[in-house]
């Protein structure tokens, strides 16, 4: 299997969202997908520090495309990604608004925030020039084993949401705005603050969500530590990691060597709880009973009894 | 005159909202297919030949919502909704998956499709390409959009637009959350339903009542106070210094003083939500509506205020519309 990094979902300062594509280059991953996916806003603060990042990945031998955004609406939003598609690059359709512009047989690839939850919907996308889908996290494990199986027989490489925040919903309003008493075109960029999203916890103090503008996500990270042979069997492709802060290329080493055998079943979780103490794991959706549950909890409890 | 839309969870209700008056009925049959899969409710397939039949005698037109996202595997059991859908004599299907809009297209050609709201299509360019792709004729728009929005989006197509404006709102884009699965393992995508009634909960706190959905509190009430149902996306939540309902507040939509500018942004159709709902509920919305849009159409002022009283925790809002989002 593969590693994709996903786009970066958070509004980091220029300078922090170049040096981290920069580590990139040198990280164990075989694509990278990046862009701005989660509001148009954002984009005029790190636009022109795209081409040197794009140039940079492809010259370290990555595969590269651009994401287009995640909920598409005013006119500037619909130009912006029409001329997406001029760039020269794949883009990742996370969309469907993209297939407005995508001539007809340019190859494209699919983000997790298009819905393909079966066999008709993948194999219409493949036929329209897919040649790679992420599929949506809350896919359980046995769909994704069907989807990757129709995958094989259409040369759709399959992709699982592997590591980080889980995208949840994408809203017309910003609740970061809303939360400073602000509207969205008047936000002053409230989310930079928070660059791996706010917590947004219950009335009981317990973590359960991350704001991150007109985005909603967990609070946990995915973590498939526990699945990797299920997905390898599976038929899986490739794992997503979603960009965080901190040593985002040591995260990729991890899962490169867990994929690898190099590192054991549960070190990944180990590790990371270890690099990002007070996180919290999740691989519910692939394997649980909600999203929100943690395989690692359940072997952990086996253990103390 | 714009075509009222109304749901229908039972043929009990479709008939008590064609004989209020609606043009239209949407309702769905009972099992996954449809997003408002709740125990109770829905149509089995002579239910659906006979709402229909009913519906047509009286003038009325019957819309059948198939607009869940067909599970890997099982794809046979959307398919054969839609074939029973054309069998039933509905006049349009309501769909949302990318596939199934292809296979109802391919193979029921005669089948007017409508894109469900739950495609969250929320601008000309995506709404164009469903109706070149798959001959969709109408789409309803996901709630997230203003007035403007809307008109500006009319502007630039041929596609009919729907539009809520009673009932439920979503706050997120339709059918592109997934919040109620993280919580619960049940989703609106998958599973036809949000914040299920089945992982809720009610506790009393000290005198406060606290309600749950997952095992999360999300509400809490003192004694005597209405206590709204648990749905995710309208909880009492916390973050940074501020506790309070960071999404949106336990309200529900009420767009019916907005009924001329929606007109005049060209707007087709008005839909109500709320299949779940009883019949005397629905027909009272349905005859209010009505009264409005027949009100629109002799040019007569807009009846105020009159479903005040039906809305959600007795709070309504024009949501997105009035364009205070943005």
């Amino acid at each position: 299997m593969d590693l994709t990094v996903g786009p970066n979902q958070f509004f980091w300062k220029a300078e922090d969202w170049a040096s981290f594509y920069d580590s990139l280059a040198t990280a164990p991953v075989s694509r990278v997908v990046l862009g701005e996916l989660v509001c148009s806003k954002r984009l005029p603060f790190f636009q022109d520090r795209i081409p040197a990042a794009i140039e940079t990945l492809l010259a370290a031998g990555k595969e590269v495309a651009v994401t287009s955004l995640a909920l598409i609406t005013l006119k500037r939003e619909r130009k912006l990604s029409a001329e997406l598609v001029e760039a020269g690059i794949e883009v990742e359709v996370n969309d469907l608004t993209m297939l407005a512009y995508l001539p007809e047989k340019t190859p494209f690839s699919v983000g997790p925030l298009v819905n393909v939850y079966n066999e008709g919907t993948l194999g219409w996308l493949a036929a329209r020039g897919a040649t790679q889908v992420c599929l949506p996290p809350e896919l359980p494990l046995d769909q994704v084993r069907s989807l990757a199986r129709a995958g094989a027989d259409m040369r759709v490489r399959i992709e699982v949401w592997g590591h980080g925040r889980l995208p949840l919903a994408i809203s017309g309003r910003c609740y970061h705005a809303r939360l400073h008493g602000r509207t969205k075109d008047n936000c002053q960029f409230a989310c930079e603050d928070d660059p791996d999203g706010l917590e947004v916890s219950t009335l009981e103090g317990q973590k359960f969500l991350a704001m991150n503008g007109v985005q909603t996500l967990s609070d946990t990270f995915a973590c498939v530590d526990h699945q990797v042979e299920l997905l390898r069997d599976a038929g899986v492709s490739a794992l997503r990691l979603s960009p965080q802060t901190g040593d985002f290329a040591a995260v990729c080493a991890l899962y490169r060597g867990r994929l690898d055998g190099r590192v054991s079943r549960g070190g990944v979780a180990a590790a990371l709880l270890e690099a990002y103490p007070g996180i919290r794991l999740s691989d519910g959706f692939l394997t649980g009973a909600t999203g929100a549950e943690w395989s690692g909890a359940r072997s952990g409890a086996k253990v103390e009894a | 005159m714009m075509e009222i839309v109304c749901p229908a969870g039972t043929p009990a209700s479709l008939r008590a909202a064609v004989k209020a008056g609606a043009h239209t009925v949407y309702c769905g049959f009972a099992d996954e297919t449809n997003a408002r899969n709740f125990p109770g409710l829905n149509f089995d397939r002579q239910e659906m030949r006979e709402g229909v039949a009913f519906a047509h005698d009286h003038g009325a037109k019957v819309l059948i919502a198939i607009n869940t996202f067909p599970r890997a595997g099982a794809e046979a059991l959307w398919y054969s909704a839609i074939a029973d859908a054309e069998r039933a004599g509905a006049d349009a299907v309501i769909v949302a998956d990318l596939g199934l809009l292809a296979h109802a297209a391919r193979h029921h050609p005669g089948l007017r499709r409508h894109l469900s709201v739950q495609a969250a299509a929320a601008n000309a360019d995506v709404i164009n390409f469903y109706g070149r792709e798959f001959g969709v004729k109408r789409v309803v728009l996901p709630r997230v959009l203003s007035v403007p929005e809307i008109a500006a989006i009319k502007a630039d197509t041929a596609v009919e637009i729907e539009v809520f404006v009673f009932g439920g709102l979503c706050v997120m884009a339709e059918g592109r959350c997934s919040l109620s699965s993280y919580a619960t393992g049940k989703s609106p995508n998958m599973n036809g339903v949000c914040s299920p009634a089945t992982h809720v909960e009610y506790h009393d706190d000290w005198g406060a009542l606290s309600a749950k959905l997952g095992g999360y509190t999300i509400h809490r009430v003192g004694a005597g106070e209405p206590a709204p149902y648990p749905t995710l996306c309208k909880g009492c939540f916390t973050a940074g210094e501020t506790t309070g309902h960071l999404f949106e507040d336990p309200v529900s939509l009420n767009a019916e003083a907005l009924i001329p500018q929606l007109a005049k942004a060209g707007v087709t159709a008005l839909k109500i939500e709320g299949r779940q709902r009883s019949r005397s509920y629905v027909a009272q919305v349905v005859r209010n509506f009505r009264a409005a849009v027949d009100a629109h159409a002799a040019g007569l002022p807009m009846p105020q205020g009159m479903l005040a009283s039906l809305t959600e925790g007795q709070a309504a809002t024009a949501g997105a519309y009035k364009k205070t989002w943005r």
